[in-house]
Protein backbone atom coordinates (compact mmCIF):
# COMPACT_ATOMS: atom_id res chain seq x y z
CA UNK A 1 0.00 0.00 0.00
CA UNK A 2 1.36 3.42 -0.99
CA UNK A 3 1.62 6.13 2.24
CA UNK A 4 0.62 8.45 -0.30
CA UNK A 5 -3.47 9.15 -0.51
CA UNK A 6 -4.60 10.28 -3.57
CA UNK A 7 -6.66 13.29 -3.20
CA UNK A 8 -8.94 15.00 -5.92
CA UNK A 9 -10.80 17.57 -4.97
CA UNK A 10 -13.30 18.46 -7.79
CA UNK A 11 -15.84 21.44 -8.55
CA UNK A 12 -18.74 21.55 -10.52
CA UNK A 13 -17.11 24.05 -12.89
CA UNK A 14 -13.55 22.76 -12.32
CA UNK A 15 -10.83 20.19 -10.81
CA UNK A 16 -9.97 22.53 -8.21
CA UNK A 17 -6.63 20.72 -6.85
CA UNK A 18 -5.33 17.46 -7.36
CA UNK A 19 -2.01 15.28 -5.93
CA UNK A 20 -0.48 13.63 -3.18
CA UNK A 21 -1.28 14.05 0.48
CA UNK A 22 -0.58 12.39 3.52
CA UNK A 23 -4.05 12.89 5.33
CA UNK A 24 -7.16 14.34 4.48
CA UNK A 25 -9.97 16.18 6.91
CA UNK A 26 -13.22 16.78 6.67
CA UNK A 27 -16.51 16.93 8.42
CA UNK A 28 -19.26 14.91 6.93
CA UNK A 29 -22.84 14.88 8.87
CA UNK A 30 -21.63 12.78 11.13
CA UNK A 31 -18.54 13.88 12.61
CA UNK A 32 -15.42 15.13 11.69
CA UNK A 33 -13.55 12.15 9.63
CA UNK A 34 -9.53 11.93 9.44
CA UNK A 35 -8.76 9.99 6.09
CA UNK A 36 -5.03 8.32 5.75
CA UNK A 37 -3.82 5.94 2.85
CA UNK A 38 -6.16 2.86 2.96
CA UNK A 39 -8.77 3.98 4.50
CA UNK A 40 -11.72 1.44 3.55
CA UNK A 41 -14.56 2.85 0.82
CA UNK A 42 -16.70 5.21 2.50
CA UNK A 43 -18.94 7.56 0.52
CA UNK A 44 -19.86 10.37 3.18
CA UNK A 45 -22.33 13.86 2.82
CA UNK A 46 -20.45 16.95 3.90
CA UNK A 47 -21.74 19.35 6.50
CA UNK A 48 -22.44 22.49 5.27
CA UNK A 49 -20.84 24.77 5.25
CA UNK A 50 -17.50 23.02 5.63
CA UNK A 51 -13.74 23.01 5.44
CA UNK A 52 -11.77 20.40 3.90
CA UNK A 53 -8.19 20.32 4.88
CA UNK A 54 -5.23 18.59 2.85
CA UNK A 55 -2.35 18.00 4.72
CA UNK A 56 0.37 17.75 2.29
CA UNK A 57 3.99 15.30 2.89
CA UNK A 58 6.08 18.51 3.55
CA UNK A 59 3.92 19.76 6.54
CA UNK A 60 2.32 21.99 4.42
CA UNK A 61 -1.70 21.97 4.86
CA UNK A 62 -4.40 23.19 2.06
CA UNK A 63 -7.57 24.34 3.36
CA UNK A 64 -10.99 24.63 1.23
CA UNK A 65 -13.67 26.13 1.83
CA UNK A 66 -16.81 23.39 0.75
CA UNK A 67 -20.35 23.45 -0.45
CA UNK A 68 -22.37 21.11 -1.53
CA UNK A 69 -20.06 18.53 -0.97
CA UNK A 70 -19.49 14.77 -0.90
CA UNK A 71 -16.87 12.82 0.10
CA UNK A 72 -15.62 9.78 -1.72
CA UNK A 73 -12.61 7.31 -0.80
CA UNK A 74 -11.89 4.07 -2.58
CA UNK A 75 -9.13 2.30 -3.54
CA UNK A 76 -7.53 4.76 -5.71
CA UNK A 77 -8.05 7.68 -3.31
CA UNK A 78 -10.21 10.40 -1.67
CA UNK A 79 -12.48 12.33 -4.00
CA UNK A 80 -14.00 15.40 -2.71
CA UNK A 81 -16.98 16.54 -4.95
CA UNK A 82 -18.57 19.71 -4.73
CA UNK A 83 -20.51 22.68 -5.85
CA UNK A 84 -18.11 24.84 -4.84
CA UNK A 85 -14.58 24.55 -3.52
CA UNK A 86 -12.59 27.51 -3.20
CA UNK A 87 -9.53 27.70 -0.65
CA UNK A 88 -9.69 29.33 2.15
CA UNK A 89 -7.83 32.12 3.75
CA UNK A 90 -4.81 30.38 5.86
CA UNK A 91 -5.98 32.08 9.31
CA UNK A 92 -9.76 31.72 8.81
CA UNK A 93 -9.91 27.85 10.11
CA UNK B 1 -26.08 56.34 -65.60
CA UNK B 2 -24.90 58.29 -62.76
CA UNK B 3 -27.80 57.57 -60.47
CA UNK B 4 -27.14 53.46 -60.82
CA UNK B 5 -23.86 53.94 -59.99
CA UNK B 6 -24.72 56.29 -56.38
CA UNK B 7 -27.24 53.71 -55.83
CA UNK B 8 -24.85 50.89 -56.60
CA UNK B 9 -22.17 52.83 -54.43
CA UNK B 10 -24.43 52.97 -51.91
CA UNK B 11 -25.47 49.28 -51.42
CA UNK B 12 -21.89 48.57 -51.21
CA UNK B 13 -20.80 50.77 -48.05
CA UNK B 14 -24.00 48.76 -46.57
CA UNK B 15 -22.42 45.39 -47.73
CA UNK B 16 -19.11 46.63 -46.30
CA UNK B 17 -20.78 47.33 -43.16
CA UNK B 18 -22.80 44.48 -42.75
CA UNK B 19 -19.67 42.62 -43.68
CA UNK B 20 -17.53 44.51 -40.77
CA UNK B 21 -20.07 42.86 -38.31
CA UNK B 22 -20.45 39.31 -39.46
CA UNK B 23 -16.48 39.00 -39.32
CA UNK B 24 -16.45 40.59 -35.92
CA UNK B 25 -19.01 37.99 -34.84
CA UNK B 26 -17.44 35.17 -36.37
CA UNK B 27 -14.32 36.18 -34.54
CA UNK B 28 -15.92 36.46 -31.13
CA UNK B 29 -17.81 33.09 -31.65
CA UNK B 30 -14.94 31.36 -32.64
CA UNK B 31 -12.32 32.80 -29.17
CA UNK B 32 -15.98 31.69 -27.46
CA UNK B 33 -15.94 27.79 -28.82
CA UNK B 34 -12.72 27.39 -27.32
CA UNK B 35 -13.84 28.89 -24.04
CA UNK B 36 -16.76 27.27 -24.47
CA UNK B 37 -15.01 23.69 -24.74
CA UNK B 38 -12.52 24.56 -22.25
CA UNK B 39 -15.61 24.72 -19.51
CA UNK B 40 -17.10 21.48 -20.64
CA UNK B 41 -13.31 19.61 -20.31
CA UNK B 42 -13.23 21.73 -16.75
CA UNK B 43 -16.89 20.22 -15.91
CA UNK B 44 -16.03 16.31 -16.76
CA UNK B 45 -13.81 15.19 -13.39
CA UNK B 46 -17.10 16.38 -11.26
CA UNK B 47 -19.73 14.56 -13.77
CA UNK B 48 -17.61 11.67 -13.90
CA UNK B 49 -16.85 11.25 -10.14
CA UNK B 50 -20.67 12.04 -9.60
CA UNK B 51 -21.87 9.07 -11.60
CA UNK B 52 -19.40 6.81 -10.55
CA UNK B 53 -20.77 7.49 -6.74
CA UNK B 54 -24.18 7.22 -8.02
CA UNK B 55 -23.63 3.90 -9.60
CA UNK B 56 -22.02 2.64 -6.39
CA UNK B 57 -24.99 3.92 -4.04
CA UNK B 58 -27.25 2.95 -6.67
CA UNK B 59 -26.71 -0.51 -5.83
CA UNK B 60 -26.44 0.11 -2.48
CA UNK B 61 -29.26 1.76 -1.42
CA UNK B 62 -33.27 0.53 -1.78
CA UNK B 63 -33.94 2.49 -5.13
CA UNK B 64 -37.45 3.83 -3.83
CA UNK B 65 -36.16 7.46 -3.98
CA UNK B 66 -39.05 9.31 -5.94
CA UNK B 67 -36.39 10.70 -8.21
CA UNK B 68 -35.58 7.14 -9.42
CA UNK B 69 -38.67 5.10 -9.31
CA UNK B 70 -40.59 5.41 -12.77
CA UNK B 71 -44.15 7.01 -12.52
CA UNK B 72 -46.96 4.35 -13.02
CA UNK B 73 -49.19 6.92 -14.45
CA UNK B 74 -48.10 9.71 -16.27
CA UNK B 75 -49.94 12.60 -16.69
CA UNK B 76 -47.87 15.51 -17.42
CA UNK B 77 -44.67 15.58 -18.88
CA UNK B 78 -42.00 18.14 -18.45
CA UNK B 79 -39.30 19.10 -21.47
CA UNK B 80 -36.94 21.72 -20.93
CA UNK B 81 -35.55 23.04 -23.83
CA UNK B 82 -32.02 25.18 -23.83
CA UNK B 83 -31.95 27.68 -26.59
CA UNK B 84 -29.96 31.09 -27.05
CA UNK B 85 -30.45 34.54 -26.45
CA UNK B 86 -29.02 35.83 -29.17
CA UNK B 87 -29.63 34.81 -32.70
CA UNK B 88 -27.44 35.03 -35.78
CA UNK B 89 -26.59 31.53 -34.85
CA UNK B 90 -27.86 30.09 -38.12
CA UNK B 91 -30.33 26.92 -37.43
CA UNK B 92 -29.36 26.56 -34.02
CA UNK B 93 -32.47 27.70 -32.20
CA UNK B 94 -34.47 26.62 -35.27
CA UNK B 95 -33.54 22.98 -34.61
CA UNK B 96 -33.55 23.19 -30.79
CA UNK B 97 -37.02 24.27 -31.30
CA UNK B 98 -37.94 21.69 -33.75
CA UNK B 99 -36.75 18.70 -31.98
CA UNK B 100 -38.75 20.10 -28.82
CA UNK B 101 -41.44 20.06 -31.17
CA UNK B 102 -41.15 16.57 -32.04
CA UNK B 103 -40.37 15.21 -28.51
CA UNK B 104 -44.08 17.14 -27.55
CA UNK B 105 -45.83 15.53 -30.51
CA UNK B 106 -44.23 12.15 -29.20
CA UNK B 107 -45.89 13.19 -25.61
CA UNK B 108 -49.00 14.00 -26.55
CA UNK B 109 -49.46 11.30 -29.02
CA UNK B 110 -48.95 9.24 -25.48
CA UNK B 111 -51.80 11.00 -23.54
CA UNK B 112 -49.53 12.80 -21.74
CA UNK B 113 -49.94 16.63 -21.17
CA UNK B 114 -46.45 18.97 -21.05
CA UNK B 115 -45.08 21.27 -19.58
CA UNK B 116 -42.58 23.29 -21.04
CA UNK B 117 -39.39 24.75 -19.37
CA UNK B 118 -36.90 27.00 -21.72
CA UNK B 119 -33.97 28.27 -21.32
CA UNK B 120 -32.98 31.30 -23.59
CA UNK B 121 -34.74 34.29 -25.00
CA UNK B 122 -34.80 32.95 -28.48
CA UNK B 123 -37.19 30.13 -26.94
CA UNK B 124 -39.14 31.83 -25.06
CA UNK B 125 -39.81 34.51 -27.68
CA UNK B 126 -40.80 31.55 -30.12
CA UNK B 127 -43.56 30.41 -27.43
CA UNK B 128 -44.91 33.75 -26.39
CA UNK B 129 -45.47 35.03 -30.28
CA UNK B 130 -47.47 31.59 -30.57
CA UNK B 131 -49.42 32.00 -27.11
CA UNK B 132 -48.22 28.75 -25.98
CA UNK B 133 -47.87 28.53 -22.05
CA UNK B 134 -44.46 27.95 -20.69
CA UNK B 135 -44.38 26.89 -17.22
CA UNK B 136 -41.19 28.40 -16.58
CA UNK B 137 -38.21 29.80 -18.26
CA UNK B 138 -34.66 31.32 -18.38
CA UNK B 139 -32.81 33.79 -19.94
CA UNK B 140 -29.23 35.80 -19.92
CA UNK B 141 -26.46 33.20 -19.96
CA UNK B 142 -27.27 31.08 -23.06
CA UNK B 143 -23.47 31.60 -23.88
CA UNK B 144 -21.66 31.40 -20.71
CA UNK B 145 -23.71 29.39 -17.94
CA UNK B 146 -22.74 28.85 -14.44
CA UNK B 147 -23.42 26.05 -12.49
CA UNK B 148 -25.38 28.75 -10.16
CA UNK B 149 -27.93 29.23 -13.66
CA UNK B 150 -28.01 25.63 -13.83
CA UNK B 151 -29.14 24.89 -10.48
CA UNK B 152 -31.91 27.17 -10.39
CA UNK B 153 -33.21 25.71 -13.17
CA UNK B 154 -32.65 22.43 -11.65
CA UNK B 155 -34.21 23.27 -8.46
CA UNK B 156 -37.62 24.71 -10.17
CA UNK B 157 -37.53 20.94 -11.89
CA UNK B 158 -36.91 18.93 -9.34
CA UNK B 159 -39.75 20.90 -7.14
CA UNK B 160 -42.03 20.27 -10.02
CA UNK B 161 -41.48 16.34 -10.40
CA UNK B 162 -41.60 16.25 -6.52
CA UNK B 163 -44.42 18.24 -6.61
CA UNK B 164 -46.13 15.17 -9.47
CA UNK B 165 -45.28 12.57 -7.08
CA UNK B 166 -46.82 13.35 -4.59
CA UNK B 167 -50.00 14.00 -6.10
CA UNK B 168 -50.36 9.67 -6.15
CA UNK B 169 -52.25 9.75 -9.70
CA UNK B 170 -55.55 11.58 -8.72
CA UNK B 171 -54.37 14.73 -9.00
CA UNK B 172 -56.42 17.09 -10.90
CA UNK B 173 -54.18 18.95 -13.94
CA UNK B 174 -54.45 22.45 -12.73
CA UNK B 175 -53.82 21.77 -8.57
CA UNK B 176 -50.17 21.27 -8.88
CA UNK B 177 -47.85 22.09 -11.92
CA UNK B 178 -46.33 19.00 -11.12
CA UNK B 179 -44.65 16.56 -13.76
CA UNK B 180 -43.97 13.13 -13.66
CA UNK B 181 -41.43 12.93 -15.85
CA UNK B 182 -38.33 15.22 -17.20
CA UNK B 183 -36.72 15.78 -20.69
CA UNK B 184 -34.29 17.68 -21.64
CA UNK B 185 -33.63 19.27 -24.99
CA UNK B 186 -29.98 20.50 -25.69
CA UNK B 187 -27.48 20.48 -28.62
CA UNK B 188 -24.79 18.32 -28.56
CA UNK B 189 -21.61 19.76 -29.72
CA UNK B 190 -20.37 17.00 -31.80
CA UNK B 191 -17.29 19.10 -33.80
CA UNK B 192 -17.15 22.15 -35.20
CA UNK B 193 -18.76 21.21 -38.08
CA UNK B 194 -21.92 19.39 -36.76
CA UNK B 195 -23.96 20.04 -33.28
CA UNK B 196 -27.18 18.12 -33.29
CA UNK B 197 -30.28 18.75 -31.30
CA UNK B 198 -31.31 15.66 -28.95
CA UNK B 199 -34.45 15.08 -26.72
CA UNK B 200 -32.91 12.72 -23.90
CA UNK B 201 -34.91 11.61 -20.30
CA UNK B 202 -33.54 13.76 -17.62
CA UNK B 203 -36.02 11.80 -14.97
CA UNK B 204 -36.28 9.48 -13.07
CA UNK B 205 -32.91 9.15 -13.43
CA UNK B 206 -31.51 5.72 -14.72
CA UNK B 207 -28.57 4.88 -13.20
CA UNK B 208 -26.56 2.42 -14.58
CA UNK B 209 -25.56 0.40 -11.85
CA UNK B 210 -22.02 -0.51 -11.73
CA UNK B 211 -21.31 -3.15 -13.77
CA UNK B 212 -18.35 -5.74 -13.40
CA UNK B 213 -15.20 -3.45 -13.20
CA UNK B 214 -12.30 -5.40 -14.21
CA UNK B 215 -11.34 -5.61 -10.63
CA UNK B 216 -14.73 -7.85 -10.25
CA UNK B 217 -15.41 -6.94 -7.10
CA UNK B 218 -17.08 -3.90 -6.04
CA UNK B 219 -16.10 -2.16 -3.44
CA UNK B 220 -17.88 -2.44 0.27
CA UNK B 221 -18.70 1.23 1.13
CA UNK B 222 -19.50 2.76 4.17
CA UNK B 223 -21.97 5.29 4.63
CA UNK B 224 -22.26 8.61 6.21
CA UNK B 225 -24.65 9.05 6.84
CA UNK B 226 -26.94 6.01 5.29
CA UNK B 227 -27.02 5.02 1.91
CA UNK B 228 -30.91 6.27 1.35
CA UNK B 229 -30.31 9.71 3.19
CA UNK B 230 -27.11 10.03 1.01
CA UNK B 231 -29.01 9.62 -2.35
CA UNK B 232 -31.29 11.57 -1.18
CA UNK B 233 -28.61 14.19 -1.35
CA UNK B 234 -27.06 13.18 -4.14
CA UNK B 235 -29.84 12.66 -7.10
CA UNK B 236 -30.49 16.31 -7.18
CA UNK B 237 -26.93 17.37 -7.38
CA UNK B 238 -26.49 14.41 -10.23
CA UNK B 239 -29.75 16.47 -11.80
CA UNK B 240 -28.50 19.79 -11.82
CA UNK B 241 -25.09 18.58 -12.80
CA UNK B 242 -27.02 16.96 -16.13
CA UNK B 243 -28.38 20.42 -16.80
CA UNK B 244 -25.09 21.97 -16.42
CA UNK B 245 -23.13 19.61 -18.82
CA UNK B 246 -26.46 20.21 -21.58
CA UNK B 247 -26.18 24.38 -20.61
CA UNK B 248 -22.51 24.04 -21.61
CA UNK B 249 -22.65 22.09 -24.34
CA UNK B 250 -25.65 23.70 -25.73
CA UNK B 251 -23.51 26.96 -25.26
CA UNK B 252 -20.13 25.49 -27.53
CA UNK B 253 -22.43 24.45 -29.97
CA UNK B 254 -24.46 27.76 -30.30
CA UNK B 255 -20.89 29.74 -30.49
CA UNK B 256 -20.10 26.93 -33.06
CA UNK B 257 -23.15 27.51 -35.56
CA UNK B 258 -22.56 31.67 -34.56
CA UNK B 259 -18.97 31.00 -36.02
CA UNK B 260 -20.39 28.97 -39.37
CA UNK B 261 -23.66 31.45 -39.89
CA UNK B 262 -21.22 33.89 -39.48
CA UNK B 263 -18.99 32.81 -42.06
CA UNK B 264 -21.03 32.11 -44.34
CA UNK B 265 -22.21 35.74 -44.21
CA UNK B 266 -18.94 37.29 -44.98
CA UNK B 267 -17.84 35.13 -47.39
CA UNK B 268 -21.48 35.92 -49.12
CA UNK B 269 -20.78 39.62 -48.64
CA UNK B 270 -17.31 39.28 -49.91
CA UNK B 271 -18.86 38.02 -53.35
CA UNK B 272 -21.34 40.46 -53.23
CA UNK B 273 -19.06 43.53 -52.88
CA UNK B 274 -17.04 41.62 -55.70
CA UNK B 275 -20.32 41.71 -57.88
CA UNK B 276 -21.58 45.26 -56.85
CA UNK B 277 -18.22 46.68 -57.45
CA UNK B 278 -17.84 45.09 -61.09
CA UNK B 279 -20.88 46.11 -62.02
CA UNK B 280 -20.72 49.80 -60.64
CA UNK B 281 -17.38 49.96 -62.81
CA UNK B 282 -19.36 48.77 -65.88
CA UNK B 283 -22.18 51.52 -65.09
CA UNK B 284 -19.24 54.00 -64.75
CA UNK B 285 -18.00 52.69 -67.56
CA UNK B 286 -21.29 52.76 -70.07
CA UNK B 287 -21.98 56.26 -68.57
CA UNK B 288 -18.92 57.95 -69.63
CA UNK B 289 -19.39 55.93 -73.06
CA UNK B 290 -22.41 57.08 -73.22
CA UNK B 291 -21.45 61.07 -72.47
CA UNK B 292 -18.14 60.59 -75.00
CA UNK B 293 -20.76 59.31 -77.73
CA UNK B 294 -23.25 62.19 -77.17
CA UNK B 295 -20.72 64.29 -77.04
CA UNK B 296 -19.06 63.07 -80.39
CA UNK B 297 -22.44 63.15 -82.03
CA UNK B 298 -23.81 66.56 -81.11
CA UNK B 299 -20.02 67.53 -82.44
CA UNK B 300 -20.89 65.77 -85.44
CA UNK B 301 -23.87 66.77 -86.13
CA UNK B 302 -22.58 70.96 -85.22
CA UNK B 303 -20.06 70.23 -87.58
CA UNK B 304 -22.31 68.83 -90.27
CA UNK B 305 -24.69 71.36 -89.91
CA UNK B 306 -22.29 74.33 -90.27
CA UNK B 307 -20.88 72.22 -93.32
CA UNK B 308 -24.25 72.31 -95.12
CA UNK B 309 -24.90 76.00 -93.92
Amino acid sequence: MANQLHVEVVAVEEKVWAGEAEMLVARTTEGEIGVLPGHSPLLGLLKEPSQVRVKLAGGEQLTYDVAGGFLSIDANGVTVLAESATPATPESH
Amino acid sequence: MAGQVQALRRRIRTVKSTKKIAKAQELVATSRIAKAQERVKASRPYSEAITKVLGALASNASVDNPLLVARERVQRAGVLLITSDRGLAGAYNANAIRASEQLIAALKSEGKEVALYVVGRKGTGYYRFRNREVAASWTGFSERPSFADAKNVGDALIEAFSAGSTADGTFGPENIAGVDELHIVSTEFKSLMTQSAQAKPLAPVQVEEQAEESAGLRPAYEFEPDADELLDALLPKYLNTRIYAALLDSAASESASRRRAMKSASDNADDLLKRYTREMNSARQAAITQEISEIVGGANALAAAGSDV
